[in-house]
């Protein structure tokens, strides 16, 4: 087109240009952004408002025998110093985990992790409560640490727990799922059997901003509110109502712009309960931010499971059966986020995409002297781990059959024929067509040029001529099968809070809408997806409907934003709520047009008389007629809402192909990705760009995981991970440009089909870029991350644990 | 955020009032350049200086410049100038080699050669690419200006030759004719610091190696160098063979430590490969058969 001619009228865009539903727009919110008018709540100031700081435990694992305040009370600007002693006074120096434990807010006994919360220090500014931290004197008796998870069952081990009556041990659990006895007579007549084992280390959601809070507590009114770095308000606010007791009416959990959550920002820590208590204690406002090293050594860790996997098929390469024992390490608190009846998350589900009768899978759960956490880090509740696995051993199943991975995994995909399908642990998968991703990744990626390409190289390397410099090259696939949007209710709960969520809609005279949301967005674009999902039921511009969240006053109860689960369930909530408005408009427009409702045809954004489109009303019009002194029929009330709680009936199953090419130095051990092909089906796609931002964002966390992020601990549980110089973050000299396909099958059950997304590449990638580096040095199994050291001694033949420190 | 202990302030407008101020405030006080090491120690309260004195008003001490038979870096030259100095580049491919890998854009718009050296840290980079050029570094005290070979700067990891009330003023390096040079480090990721790192110069004369200098960083390589390999190159032919026992020599002479980097055979192993890469490529260059 050139500039001269008239463009042509588009039907489906509003005077914005933004699509009337599903289509690629720029973010809302990114109006705000770019401009760094963003609000945190670091960005949050008070009148009168106090800083505070957190002083921690430098041991992993040792005795208190005394905490001397005095100096540091003496400190001229320092408001307040609050130990575990003065929280036992007050029945806060513990507090309830999400997963029936307990967790100190300020250690009083012993400290049992490097980086644990000891004193609070309350000041006029945060320069003077950092300072007035140094003059605290804490004297330890330090106690040997358990820091390799395999020891942590040792007879000799330190017990970490001693808080908890009748402890003599360090495990938490042991937890199973699936069908043993059948699953091991599968394995006693395999023809093939392939055991592996191995890590998926501790690692770290990292987002850009760190933890935060700032409280108020007003004494006059007896209202708390609280600004907050949460991923779920409104379970926040009934936390705090339930520990400290404060009336939940009284209590406002405010969650403004998040810099990302990943997990990271689902649990309560310490910090925002002192921050409250601070605020009680002076009576002002008192704001806590936490550092990098903080969020690194205290936060909310991911994964950190030891896993010994076996997987069992006949020689034609038909799988039949996976069985898996884990290790998993807690660390010293079992504080992982996740429904109740899931102690190892949605792990599980680790049959993945592959059609075979048995699976089993045992976890047991240990304390370590290490941060709390576990589900994190877009795990969607461990599928991540479960992914992981069988990837894994799919591939080491090919190497043992020498059969290419693509074939091998192609001959054992689930059929579309087969869905719904019921998975051997229980999983009732909805839709899918995977040999068709698998099939358009191998398209883009020119999967048998690739491989003729390795072929060459390969022999020129075992020729006279060899270079011993020449890269070697690595093909990696992954396949991955997710489980999002927890959940229905009677299955899936937090702390007994059911995982159904709310929405509001609200169409004022003009036309305009509202839309609340009990979900809280931390980058995924919700300002402008759940607009788009309105706007494709009725039919409104997106522009012209603000989406709220992240304030407990102003939305309806849910749980929050973690595990993919916003657009599978608020997404499902808002789309019923905008039907709901759509057909309430059908009944105002025929009282308006004086017809009746059978009558009426819809066409994107208006109701009309059948016959006759000149007849009709705008869903604008029907606001103002809904808002004015039209006589509507019986029962009909006016103005133009809906409220919805959304209870899914199961979760939507988004699935990928991804495949993965890299070059490792053989003389160095440096790992290049060279290209990243990833089909994601996530259904239909709400705004493609957000999606495609979505992938790309996790694909990066894959190429992180699996090449450089790692939380280790020395000998004496010292974090070796604590600050960015230590824990690495890829940047995009390490990411090649994503290369994005797609399929779409819709979700059977939601109510537009859509699946979330959130997740899915983080979960799908990791395996992928580890297929493709073991594939380029040709060694069966070692463990991520492939740091050059880590691929170097792995073509040696000498592995090194990720999760302990390099000796 | 994490906040430094409490610290005054001060401002240099000239090298003189700079090394008065030092002078003043005695063995507490800091000079501060680019800020990029400093900072981060203070905010970690792993330098708690009592003064800050702050020298990047002295904009006289920013160049690259040939200065009789040797080219002149002044201490508060920016990481960014020596990456895109056409005169570095023009004599020697090892400065903008190193610099590409140092830390990021942010970073070398502000950290400077001055700041690099005096930190002494041991996995720095300029004091490789320094020490295998054999430069001299110019210091100036209140009682004048004396000049140290870069081999006798580095005292020890965070220690060098510049006392209390001193400043480095400028950094300079021999210009060789029929040399070629090369930087090659290995790091976990774009901006971390080397796991190792080895730069080189290898000056031809036929097919002899007249002169020769290795730097090597990050794996406690005596005063950043491995004079044994030098010694073992010079008046040698530069013949891959040549290249791969003095490699060999590199990897045997430091004292690398395990960390989360790599165990020290990894790293020994690392110093062999790089080093022969170097060596090699410094030699193509010097012939002129490679860019
Ligand atoms: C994220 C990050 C990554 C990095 N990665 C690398 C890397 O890969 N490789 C690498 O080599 N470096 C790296 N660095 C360090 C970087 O190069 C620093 O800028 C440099 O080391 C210090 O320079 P500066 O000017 O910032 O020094 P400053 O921090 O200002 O000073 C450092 C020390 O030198 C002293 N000093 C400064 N100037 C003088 C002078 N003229 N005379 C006497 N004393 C002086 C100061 O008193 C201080 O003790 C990295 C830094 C960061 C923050």
């Amino acid at each position: 087109m050139t500039a001269t001619e008239a463009p042509i009228p588009d039907v489906s865009t509003s005077a914005a240009g933004n699509p009337l539903g599903f289509g690629r727009m720029l973010r809302k919110e990114d109006a705000r952004f770019v401009r760094g008018q963003g609000h945190y709540v670091d960005d949050v100031n008070l009148h009168g408002m106090l800083h505070s700081a957190i002083l921690r435990s430098s041991y992993a694992h040792a005795r208190i025998v005394s905490i001397d305040t005095s100096a540091a009370e003496a400190h001229p600007k320092v408001k307040a110093v609050i130990t575990g002693k003065t929280l036992e006074t007050l029945n806060l120096a513990w507090m309830p985990t999400l997963s029936g434990d307990v967790v100190s807010v300020l250690a009083t006994d012993k400290v049992r992790f490097q980086g644990q919360e000891v004193a609070y220090v309350v000041a006029e500014d945060e320069y003077a409560a950092r300072d007035a931290l140094e003059l605290i004197e804490v004297e330890y008796e330090p106690l040997p640490a358990v820091v390799d998870a395999r020891h942590a069952l040792d007879p000799d081990a330190p017990i970490i727990r001693d808080d908890l009556e009748g402890r003599t041990d360090n495990k938490i659990y042991d937890w199973e799922a699936g069908d043993q006895a059948a699953c091991d007579e599968v394995f006693a007549n395999a023809e093939v059997v392939v055991a592996e084992d191995m890590i998926y280390p501790r690692v770290h959601p990292a987002p850009m901003e760190t933890c935060g809070s700032v409280a108020h507590m007003d004494k006059v009114t007896g209202k708390l509110t609280i600004w907050t770095t949460t991923q779920a308000p409104h379970a926040h606010r009934t936390i705090y109502a339930l520990v400290a007791g404060l009336p939940e009416q009284k209590i406002q959990v405010i969650s403004p712009d998040i810099g990302g959550g990943f997990g990271n920002k689902v649990g309560i820590y310490p910090g925002y309960v002192l921050s409250i208590v601070g605020s009680i204690v002076t009576g002002a406002p008192v704001k806590w931010v936490e550092d990098r090293s903080e969020n690194l050594m205290s936060t909310s860790f991911a994964r950190d499971y030891h896993m010994h996997g076996e997987i069992a098929a006949t020689r034609e390469g038909k799988i039949l059966a996976l069985r898996v024992d884990v290790l998993a390490d807690h660390g010293a608190f079992n504080g992982v986020a996740q429904p109740t009846k899931f102690p190892a998350g949605f792990f599980h589900i680790f049959t993945g995409s592959y059609d075979y009768p048995a699976a089993h899978c045992k976890v047991t759960a240990v304390y370590t002297n290490k941060a709390l956490g576990g589900v994190a880090y877009a795990c969607s509740f461990r599928i991540t781990e479960a992914v992981y696995l069988v990837e894994r051993m799919v591939t080491c199943l090919a190497d043992e059959l020498k059969m290419d991975p693509a074939e091998l995994r192609m001959k054992n995909l689930l059929r579309p024929e087969q869905f719904p399908y019921t998975s051997p642990t229980g999983w009732e998968y909805d839709s899918g067509d995977y040999p068709r991703a698998l099939k358009e990744a191998m398209r883009i990626a020119g999967y048998d040029e690739l491989r003729r390409e390795q072929a060459e190289r390969r022999a020129a390397a075992a020729g006279p001529d060899a270079d011993p410099a020449a890269p070697l090259m690595g093909i990696g696939l992954s396949f991955f099968t997710e489980g999002v949007g927890a959940g229905p209710r009677k299955h899936m709960d937090i702390l007994g809070l059911g995982m159904a969520d709310g929405c509001e809609l609200r169409i004022h005279p003009t036309g305009k809408a509202q839309l609340r949301l009990s979900v809280q967005t931390q980058g995924q674009g919700h300002e402008t997806t759940f607009a788009q999902i309105v706007s494709h039921v009725i039919g409104l511009p997106p522009e012209d409907i603000e989406v709220i969240h992240g304030d407990t006053d102003n939305t309806p109860f849910g749980l929050g934003t973690y595990g993919s689960r916003s657009t599978p369930v608020s997404g499902a909530a808002a789309a019923v709520a905008a039907q709901r408005i759509k057909d309430k408009a059908r009944i105002i427009a025929a009282a308006a047009l004086e017809c009746s409702v059978d009558d009426l045809e819809w066409e994107h954004g208006r109701w009309f008389v059948k016959g006759d489109p000149s007849q009709g009303k705008t869903i604008a019009e029907i606001a103002m007629a809904a808002h004015s002194s039209l006589e509507l029929p019986e029962g009909v009330e006016g103005h133009l809402d809906a409220s919805v709680v959304y209870n899914p009936p199961n979760l939507t199953y988004p699935f990928g192909a991804y495949i993965c090419v890299v070059d490792v130095d053989p003389q160095t051990g440096v790992v290049k990705v060279r290209r990243f092909i990833a089909v994601d089906d996530c259904g239909p796609r709400i705004n493609p760009m957000i999606v495609e931002g979505q992938v790309h964002g996790g694909l990066a966390d894959g190429v992180g995981m699996a090449l450089m992020e790692v939380i280790a601990f020395d000998s004496d549980g010292n974090n070796l991970g604590g600050s960015f110089m230590d824990y690495l973050l890829p940047t995009s000299m390490e990411c090649p440009s994503w290369e994005l396909g797609e399929t779409v099958t819709p979700s059977p059950h939601h109510p537009i089909g859509v699946k979330g997304v959130g997740e899915s590449a983080t979960v799908g990638s990791p395996p992928a870029v580890v297929n493709a580096v073991l594939d380029a040095i040709q060694v069966r199994q070692a463990d991520m991350p492939f740091t050059p050291a880590m691929t170097w001694r792995a073509l040696q033949g000498r592995n090194l644990r990720p999760d302990l420190a390099i000796e | 955020m994490q906040v430094p202990a409490p610290f005054e302030y001060e401002r240099a407008t000239s090298v003189d009032e700079a090394i008065a101020l030092l002078t003043r405030h005695g063995a507490d006080a800091r000079l501060v350049a680019g800020g990029h090491s400093l900072l981060p120690m203070m905010k970690l309260r792993l330098a708690r200086p009592e003064t800050l004195i702050d020298i990047n008003g002295l904009s006289d001490l920013d160049y690259i410049r040939v200065d009789g038979d040797e080219i002149a870096l002044g201490a508060m030259t920016r990481h960014a100038a020596v990456l895109d100095s056409p005169l570095l580049a023009e004599h020697y491919r090892i400065f903008a080699e190193a610099e590409r890998v140092i830390a990021d854009p942010l970073v070398r718009n502000r950290g400077t050669v001055g700041g690099s050296l005096c930190q002494a840290d041991p996995s720095e980079d300029l004091s490789a690419v320094f020490s295998a050029l054999r430069g001299r570094a110019v210091i100036r005290a209140a009682s004048g200006t004396r000049s140290v070979d870069l081999r006798d700067f580095h005292r020890g990891p965070y220690e060098t030759a510049v006392g209390p009330a001193e400043i480095l003023l400028e950094v300079r390096v021999p210009i060789r004719p029929r040399t070629g040079s090369a930087y090659q480090k290995v790091e976990r990721r774009a901006g971390d610091w080397s796991i190792a790192a080895v730069g080189a110069f290898v000056q031809i004369d036929g097919d002899t190696i007249s002169d020769v200098g290795i730097g090597i960083t990050a794996v406690g390589a005596e005063h950043f160098a491995c004079v044994a390999a030098e010694d073992q190159l010079r008046g040698s032919p530069a013949t891959p063979e040549a290249v791969a026992a003095a490699a060999a020599t590199c990897a045997r002479s430091c004292h690398p430590s395990a960390d989360q980097r790599g165990p020290e055979d990894y790293k020994r192993h690392l110093v062999e490969v790089l080093a022969g890469r170097a060596l090699t490529q410094s030699i193509a260059r010097a012939r002129g058969e490679a860019s």
